[in-house]
């Protein structure tokens, strides 16, 4: 069991120790420092420790479009290079939750949200804190696979690269290469590169969409129902994907498939709608234990099917 | 330079240029129609709506017989393009799934995007060079062309709108199916299809050019449709043009009468198109 | 089966019948009358031309000569002002016209973009002649003084502006034309912007892209089809326009490379010199660039159609 598990089960969960070489969290960092900090964390051992054990913390998170909340209150560590689920049933906001994580929420108009969210130390709904910083480093996968359509593959997975970028991306090839390997397309359509996205399968786009997100190289990667539009076989090779993608990811994935979750997830987070519609987050843990013992009534009945 | 810092600075700047081309649309309309009401109101008067027109240089005088003029060019082409764009826009939602509709549709699709002075060429080749002179007959079948493609387009949408259920619900109590469509659908439709007309009939309001060589203009009043007639736009024209600063005054009164119309038809018909979606 | 005679209502099923088939008919009868009137259109139009035609045959397009004393036509001049004023027009009217669309359809908030589009619409609501007298007694005045004096004083070697300003004439004739056709590019590119799928902007936000790069480099080229035929659309409109042209372009058949020279359109022609036109081979001449001018608005107006139809049938890429 890491440090983070003992105290989990413990029942206390405090935030280790800031130390005082970490000035102020609100203080607006250069997106230059971002980025050194942010792989600090998941680099250096001992670094981990000084910035805390996660990768990302979120603490009281609430959201929700108008007067109303679609999540609330909840408070969630994700832990590095590891595949947290987030699982309940429809309406209680795991969606929403997940799009906070990476700034998304917000563009949708009338849109709102509270709390604080720390990646690297640093919390991005902080003022002065630029979303699309925040989204370099927080990847997202949505559920129905998007490629570019008037993009080549190639053009599709170098999309992101090219962006930070002042004139020619240096060793693109080998960078677009190198991400389509990671999601294990490269083989597919290495001869193809240069064609419309739009002409591959289903679960071959969710790839290249995969691909797509990881060639920026995000510290954490989020999976809206990555696989919930394609067919079982496309399925079971996304979630082998993610579990390779794990040893240098970190990875949240929101899924309506229980089974999904049990199969691929090592820690699982249930939502449930309370009856003001926000959702809140019920219990949290390994796996395993969520699954087999879970402690609160509400996970057991979901779990067993009893509703949702 | 730190690329993000740039990539945010373009996009403010690009942002700013986007609501700055809006504006800029903006800003021409009202410079247009400032210049329109500033200048026709200083023109307009009681005489301008009731009185003939008047030699240069005699005080007075008025558009009344182009505002009429206009009103019987577009009864006529009403007369023409209605029944004939309604019948052919039933025709095309209720028996239009064959290859003579769909050239009916194209057809249409070309001929509202001939421009307005060929038709005026067509008008007189068809009917001023046969009679030998200028009508304002003439004038209303340019226009009732121009009205035409509208209309046939608006009814077809309009009636295609309208329910399956509908349908289906009259042919069940056994009313022959013309019934159907003349007693059921069409009042159905009816608003859809009546602002369609109003807005055929507003775009050729406003129209000159085919009327330069088919109604051709008339000093005088007139209400025989065989003889040249005074329209609006027309009259405008003709004011406009001159070199008499008292006229190109009454070109301005004459502009803020025909332009008060369009806007008026625009804004209605926009309003009763949001009441059809709703 | 015992055999139960059923006598049908015959006679009501065959007034019935006749109803529709009359029905049937007479709105067959209508929409062939649209059939026949474009026809007729056409046909009229050919006749019309078929003096100058036999005379002039295609040497019509490129004789820069007119002149209605010889009795000698050609069509060249107005050729080149109908293409260079609505080509310039749409240079002018196209960039802006994309760039206001954006704002619409993409960054505007709600509240805004409503008034606004309505607006802009209002543009086209305008009467070609009352753009024109507006062109004419505000614009010129503007237009020759301080715009084309400044011009003229400190770009003047440039042979585009190397002639004398008059205020009248091709520029304030591209001027005029691009108001007029900034609606239609503007609500066509709108709705093509709109159109757009919301996956698609999420999909390049989430790459950690600015709202600007997302709209310049994923939902523009998705809606690339539809934006271009809204373009063609409003060339096809310039090419068409008269009364407004008419009163500001200076009606002088000659060809120039200066943007204050005046000119001559097709269409600025036509009316221009239609009621005075004698002979009959002069009006014929002039009918023949109406066919001319017939031409050119089908092949655009073709071409646009064909683009925006494909746009609005769900296929993003012009394939």
């Amino acid at each position: 069991m890491t440090t983070w598990e003992r105290k989990l089960s413990a029942g206390s969960v405090s935030a280790p120790a800031r130390p005082a070489s970490r000035t102020a969290t609100r203080k607006e960092l250069t997106g230059h420092q971002q980025q050194i900090l942010a792989t600090e964390v998941v680099a250096e051992e001992g670094a981990v420790a000084r910035a805390g054990d996660y990768a990302m913390r979120v603490e009281q998170l609430a959201a929700g479009f108008g007067g109303f909340a679609a999540v609330d209150d909840v408070t969630l560590d994700i832990m590095p290079r590891t595949i947290t689920a987030i699982i309940g049933p429809s309406g209680s906001g795991k969606s929403t939750f997940l799009r906070c994580l990476n700034r998304m929420h917000e563009e949708v108009r009338g849109s709102w949200a509270r709390g604080t969210v720390l990646l690297g130390g640093q919390n991005i709904y902080a003022p002065g804190v630029d979303p699309v910083e925040v989204r370099r480093h927080v990847g997202m996968v949505f559920q129905k696979p998007n490629p570019f359509p008037t993009m080549s593959i190639y053009e599709n997975v170098a999309a992101g690269l090219r962006l930070n970028q002042w004139g020619r991306v240096p060793d693109l090839d080998a960078k677009v290469q190198h991400a389509l390997e990671l999601a294990a397309l490269w083989d597919e359509v290495k001869d193809k590169l240069f064609q419309s996205g739009a002409a591959l399968s289903g679960g071959q786009q969710q790839r290249l969409c995969i691909a797509r997100a990881l060639a920026v190289e995000p510290e954490i990667l989020l999976m809206d129902e990555p696989a919930s539009a394609l067919d079982p076989v496309a399925t079971l090779r996304i979630e082998e994907l993610m579990r390779e993608l794990v040893k240098n990811y970190t990875i949240v994935i929101v899924t309506h498939n229980m089974q999904q979750a049990a199969r691929v997830s090592d820690r699982t987070a249930f939502l449930m709608m309370g009856d003001d519609r926000a959702g809140r987050l019920i219990e949290q843990g390994p796996t395993d234990e969520l699954f087999t013992n879970p402690r609160d009534k509400r996970t057991e009945d979901y779990i067993t099917g009893r509703f949702g | 330079m730190n690329k993000l810092v740039w990539r945010k600075i373009v996009n403010r700047v690009m942002v700013f240029l986007t609501a700055f081309s809006a504006a800029l649309g903006v800003a021409a309309l009202l410079a247009v129609l400032t210049f329109v009401v500033k200048n026709g109101i200083a023109a307009l008067n009681v005489d301008m709506l009731t009185r003939l027109p008047t030699p240069v240089g005699v005080p007075g005088g008025g558009v009344a017989n182009a505002i009429v003029g206009s009103l019987i060019v577009i009864g006529l082409a009403s007369l023409f393009a209605v029944p004939v764009g309604l019948g052919a826009g039933m025709y095309l939602s209720e028996f239009g799934n064959n290859r003579f509709a769909d050239v009916v549709r194209y057809l249409a699709d070309v001929l509202s995007g001939v421009p307005s002075i060929v038709i005026g060429i067509f008008a007189y080749n068809l009917i001023v060079a046969r009679q030998g002179h200028f009508s304002a007959l003439s004038g209303g079948v340019a226009l009732g062309v121009m009205m035409l493609p509208s209309i046939v387009r608006t009814t077809e949408e309009m009636m295609r709108m309208v329910p399956a259920s509908q349908r289906e619900a009259s042919l069940a109590l056994g009313l022959p199916r013309w019934r159907t469509i003349l007693s059921v659908v069409l009042p159905s439709a009816r608003s859809g299809v009546t602002t369609g007309i109003l807005l055929a009939v507003a775009r050729v309001a406003g129209e000159t050019a085919p009327l330069l060589f088919t109604a051709f203009g008339n000093p005088y009043w007139s209400f025989d449709i065989n003889q040249p007639i005074a329209t609006l736009p027309h009259t405008l024209f003709t004011y406009a043009i001159s070199p008499y600063a008292d006229w190109q005054s009454k070109a301005w009164g004459t502009a803020i009468i025909l332009t008060s119309m369009m806007l008026l038809a625009s804004v209605l018909a926009r309003r009763s198109r949001r009441h059809v979606a709703a | 089966m015992t055999a139960i005679e059923v006598t049908p209502p015959v006679l009501a099923r065959s007034r019935a019948r006749v109803g529709d088939s009359v029905f049937r008919w007479w709105t067959w009868l209508m929409a062939a009358l649209l059939v026949v009137i474009m026809l007729l259109l056409v046909y009229e139009l050919i006749i019309g031309a078929e003096l100058a035609l036999n005379e002039f045959g295609t040497g019509f397009l490129s004789g820069s000569s007119w002149d209605p004393v010889a009795d000698r036509y050609g069509a060249w001049p107005a050729i080149f002002g109908t293409v260079v004023s609505s080509l310039l027009a749409l240079a002018v009217a196209g960039p802006l016209g994309l760039l206001a669309a954006i704002f619409l359809a993409e960054i505007a908030p709600r509240w805004l973009e409503s008034p606004l589009s309505f607006l802009i619409e209002l543009l086209a609501s305008v009467p070609s002649v009352v753009y024109g007298l507006w062109g004419l007694y505000v614009m010129v005045p503007v237009m020759r003084d301080p715009i084309q004096t400044w011009l003229s004083t400190h770009l003047g070697s440039l042979p585009v502006f190397a002639c004398q300003p008059l205020g009248i004439g091709m520029m304030s004739a591209v001027a005029i034309l691009s108001i007029m056709i900034l609606p239609y590019g503007i609500s066509v590119s709108r709705d093509v912007l709109r159109a757009v799928p919301n996956e698609q902007r999420e999909a390049m936000l989430a790459l950690g892209a600015t709202r600007w790069e997302t709209i310049w480099r994923v939902v523009v080229p998705f809606a690339r089809s539809g934006i271009i035929g809204g373009l063609l659309l409003a060339l096809g409109r310039a090419v068409g326009e008269t009364m407004a042209v008419t009163m500001l372009i200076g009606n002088r058949a000659q060809v120039s490379g200066c943007l204050f020279s005046p000119a001559y359109t097709l269409s600025s022609q036509i009316a221009n010199e239609f009621t005075e036109a004698v002979s009959p081979m002069h009006i014929s001449a002039l009918m023949e660039l109406g066919l001319v001018l017939f031409a050119i608005t089908l092949v655009l107006n073709g071409a646009a159609r064909l683009l925006v139809w494909r746009i609005t049938r769900g296929n993003p890429v012009g394939r």
